[in-house]
């Protein structure tokens, strides 16, 4: 081992081709384009094949970082995804929206002097490679046990659950208040971040696996938690994901031009207004447009205005570049596509025209002052500091909450302070029997992986209690 | 899909009525309550009260008004065709309880989200009066039917072609002057609620509106269909639609349905001449 490593770290870190900056910001297509084979394999080989891998450490499902690397490093595609799949149903999407500078390759010990193992970049390609090919043999189903589930909301937790239980023999039904499958996948996450047909294809797998889709269905208004056991089923998972929009309450909150990126993301990425008129619904095209917040949600934004064709696309953030909450990726890829930060920045007002339409913002200059309770230097505003901004359109990505729709027509599910459901974070067991919750309407705004986690403990926890009991 | 059972077209052509096929909504809708309907894969998320629900044949009834190009799209759509989505009861249903003397206010397509509330009220044990205009006698609609679910009913045209010559609030006017009125439920565009909500305010009498903002989900997820009602801040969706008049920012509502002005129009002139084409 001592010789090897050496010679490994020569190799550097295989760059990710993708989309020229220029180009890109112009259209929705998926801005990389995935390692080609080879790529991945001198990649994979950059692994040290830690015998207590830090990696796997950081991965909060603990997938077999070193295990799948080198069947990657071998050819072995097929084995690497079929290992990736007994811890992680969505690689195709985890290699793309993770974290990973925080969580895996965070951890990675070759991180330490270099540039760490592209471990998203491998999963994705791995998982890439598998849905392009078909190779690798489905999972096997566990007898039927005659039990029937119910899982609310298709989001990464639910379908997690989904994939789990089928695969131990029991009958899933999946509800979905959307038209379409995928929770924040699909109506929040951009295309050219995560194409839509990537979500659909691992849906359909679920549905070729047995799975029961119904959507349209907002449990809590067409069909109770209450009728649901009524009907039959025998224990219900509830991922309905933190679907409240955080609104400003400053002067001119509700002039035309002002909406949530709940809204504007929606209608963009579920609805297709981006390719107006072509589908029905419309969209604010901003040329000026201002995006408040810093997190995957703001940058997302930011990033989808310019590709409507705005002239600038600014995000107006109150504390400073080192307290962004996004992804190191879509930081740098943003900037790259020319959105401008005004960092330390609060908006105090918008100004509207006599239509209602917003032209324009006052935004309050901050400075960082002691640490607050979420441990992050707080902003305070500097005192006399105040410009104007123009714009015809703003963003609001500022953070969501919990929708209370589905929890407020639900008798004896206990919730916290915030409307967040309680949860045992072991087993996902909420205070009304038989029903189970985990992702974001547990945690709060959270991740994709956080929210699969959540999801597989919990179907561990339901399939005791359907073979054993509560 | 969601089947559409019957088809009728009122008000010469600019009304039509569908009575779909969705019987989980159909058992759980209250007066009051709305679906959200889609024509198709490239369609727009269109809110529209349920007129009425049999619960026993698993149907729904939407009138809606011909305004843009998704009505125009919906209006296209035959008996044995379909709604690729739709989805409910969203929405509060309204609040229904023995009062005394009430009157429903309805102007255009309000009607047609008037009528199961009123025949609600009155079977609650109310003495309903009611009041409906439109701007000419051929663009009335439902005129039997909220005849049979009230005590008393007055019509009113703009022009004077049928009934009271005028705008419903001055029949409004006369009947509050009469006194004893416990609540007012007024449904119509915009202006027309606005002005009866004035009028109301006037002699103190409690009057309920159904509000029509601009929706995408109707879950409370967007914040699009955000409404000002006593200076906060409301989701029409699942705080509403319907809400206390006398509290309502009218102004702001009228304002920010004009917020897609632009490309409705051309959405819609497009889909015209695609139709034209076609004939
Ligand atoms: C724009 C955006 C970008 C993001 N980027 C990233 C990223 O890069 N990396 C990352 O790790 N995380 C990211 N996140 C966060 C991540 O997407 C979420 O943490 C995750 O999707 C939560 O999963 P979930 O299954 O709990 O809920 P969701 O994905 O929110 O899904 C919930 C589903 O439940 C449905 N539902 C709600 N109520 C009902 C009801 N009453 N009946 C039936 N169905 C219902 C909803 O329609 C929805 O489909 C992003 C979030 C957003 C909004
Ligand atoms: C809770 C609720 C119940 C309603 N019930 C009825 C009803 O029973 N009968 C009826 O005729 N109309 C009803 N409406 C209004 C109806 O939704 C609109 O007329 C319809 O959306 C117009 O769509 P369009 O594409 O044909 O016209 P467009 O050209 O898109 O718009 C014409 C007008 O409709 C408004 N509008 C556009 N899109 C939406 C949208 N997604 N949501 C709401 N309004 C929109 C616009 O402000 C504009 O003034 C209701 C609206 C709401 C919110
Ligand atoms: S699931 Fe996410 S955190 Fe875990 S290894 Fe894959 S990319 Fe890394
Ligand atoms: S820490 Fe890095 S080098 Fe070590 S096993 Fe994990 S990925 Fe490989
Ligand atoms: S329509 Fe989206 S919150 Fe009401």
């Amino acid at each position: 081992m001592a010789e090897k490593p050496a010679k490994k770290e020569q190799i550097g870190r295989q760059p990710m081709p993708e989309q020229d900056a220029k180009v890109r910001a112009r259209n929705f297509d998926e801005v990389p384009f995935g390692l080609e084979p080879e790529a991945a394999i001198l990649e994979a080989s950059r692994c040290l094949q830690c015998k207590k891998p830090a990696c796997v450490e950081g991965c909060p499902v603990s997938v077999d970082i070193p295990a799948f690397i080198k069947f990657v490093a071998e050819g072995k595609f097929t084995d690497a995804i079929s290992n990736i799949w007994r811890v992680n149903a969505l690689p195709a999407v985890c290699g793309r929206v993770c974290p990973q500078e925080l969580q895996c390759e965070g951890k990675c010990i070759v991180g330490k002097k270099g540039d760490p193992v592209a471990i998203g970049n491998l999963e994705r390609f791995v998982a890439d490679y598998e849905r392009n090919n078909r190779l690798a043999p489905m999972p096997e189903k566990a007898p039927a046990t005659g039990k029937k589930v119910a899982v609310v909301g298709s989001g990464p937790s639910g379908l997690t659950v989904a994939g789990d239980l089928i695969l131990k023999g029991h009958e899933v039904t999946i509800f979905e208040a959307f038209h379409k499958p995928g929770g924040v996948l699909v109506y929040g996450i951009p295309e050219f971040r995560l194409p839509k047909e990537i979500v659909f294809s691992e849906v359909e797998g679920l549905e070729k696996q047995g799975v029961k889709l119904i959507c349209n269905e907002v449990v809590g208004r067409t069909v109770s938690l209450d009728e649901l056991f009524e009907e039959g089923y025998d224990a219900i998972y509830l991922g309905v994901g933190a679907g409240l929009p955080t609104l400003l309450d400053v002067p001119g909150k509700n002039l035309i031009g002002i909406m949530s990126a709940n809204e504007y993301l929606t209608r963009s990425n579920l609805m297709k207004a981006y390719l107006f008129p072509e589908y029905d619904t419309p969209i604010i095209l901003g040329k000026n447009v201002v995006t408040l917040g810093g997190g995957n949600v703001a940058m997302d934004s930011a990033r989808t205005a310019l590709r409507l064709g705005a002239d600038s696309s600014r995000i107006v953030y109150r504390r400073s570049r080192a307290e962004l909450p996004a992804r190191g990726a879509e930081v740098h890829h943003a900037e790259e596509e020319g959105v401008e930060f005004h960092f330390l920045a609060a908006p105090l007002e918008f100004k509207g025209d006599d239509k209602g339409r917003v032209i324009g913002m006052k935004v309050q200059q901050m400075e960082l002052g002691e640490p607050d309770a979420s441990g992050r230097r707080r902003p305070i505003p500097v005192e006399g500091e105040i410009y104007d901004l123009e714009c015809d359109l703003v963003i609001i990505a500022v953070g969501a909450g919990a929708n209370p729709l589905l929890t407020q027509s639900t008798e004896g599910l206990e919730l916290n302070k915030w409307g967040y459901i309680v949860a045992d974070p072991a087993t996902g067991k909420t205070s009304k029997r038989g029903v189970w919750a985990g992702g974001d309407i547990v945690t709060g705004a959270a991740t994709v992986i956080l929210a699969m986690g959540a999801g597989r403990d919990s179907a561990n926890s339901m399939h005791d209690f359907l073979t054993r009991g509560w | 899909m969601f089947k559409i059972v019957e088809r009728e077209e009122m008000a010469q052509g600019t009304v039509i009525r569908n009575v779909i096929d969705a019987p989980k909504i159909a058992k759980k809708a209250k007066p009051g309550q709305f679906v959200i309907l889609k024509a198709d894969e490239k369609g727009e998320r269109i809110p529209l009260t349920m007129a009425d629900t049999d619960p026993e044949k698993g149907t729904i009834t939407i009138i809606y008004m011909v305004v843009g190009k998704s009505t125009a799209r919906f209006k296209d759509l035959k008996v044995g065709e379909g709604y690729m989505d739709v989805i409910g009861p969203l929405g509060k249903a309204t609040h229904i309880e023995k009062v005394g003397k009430v009157i429903c206010v309805g102007g255009g397509t309000g009607v047609a989200v008037l009528h199961p509330i009123t025949r609600a009220l009155k079977q609650a044990g109310n003495d309903v009066t009611c009041i409906i205009g439109a701007k000419t006698k051929d663009l009335l609609i439902l005129e039997d039917k909220m005849k049979a679910a009230s005590n008393t009913l007055y019509v009113c045209t703009d022009d004077g072609s049928y009934g009271r010559p005028g705008f419903v609030t001055e029949q409004l006017k006369d009947c509050l002057n009469e006194g004893g009125i416990k609540l007012c439920v007024g449904i119509g565009p915009v202006p027309m609620m606005k002005f009866v909500c004035k009028m109301t305010k006037e002699y103190d009498v409690p009057t309920l509106v159904s509000l029509n903002p601009i929706m995408v989900d109707g879950t409370g997820m967007c914040g699009g269909c955000r409404v000002t009602v006593g200076g906060e801040t409301k989701f029409a969706c699942v705080d509403g639609p319907e809400f206390d008049g006398h509290q309502v920012d009218f102004d702001e509502l009228f304002q920010r349905l004009a917020s897609y002005f632009e490309e409705e129009k051309r959405c819609y002139n497009e889909y015209c001449k695609l139709s034209e084409s076609k004939l």
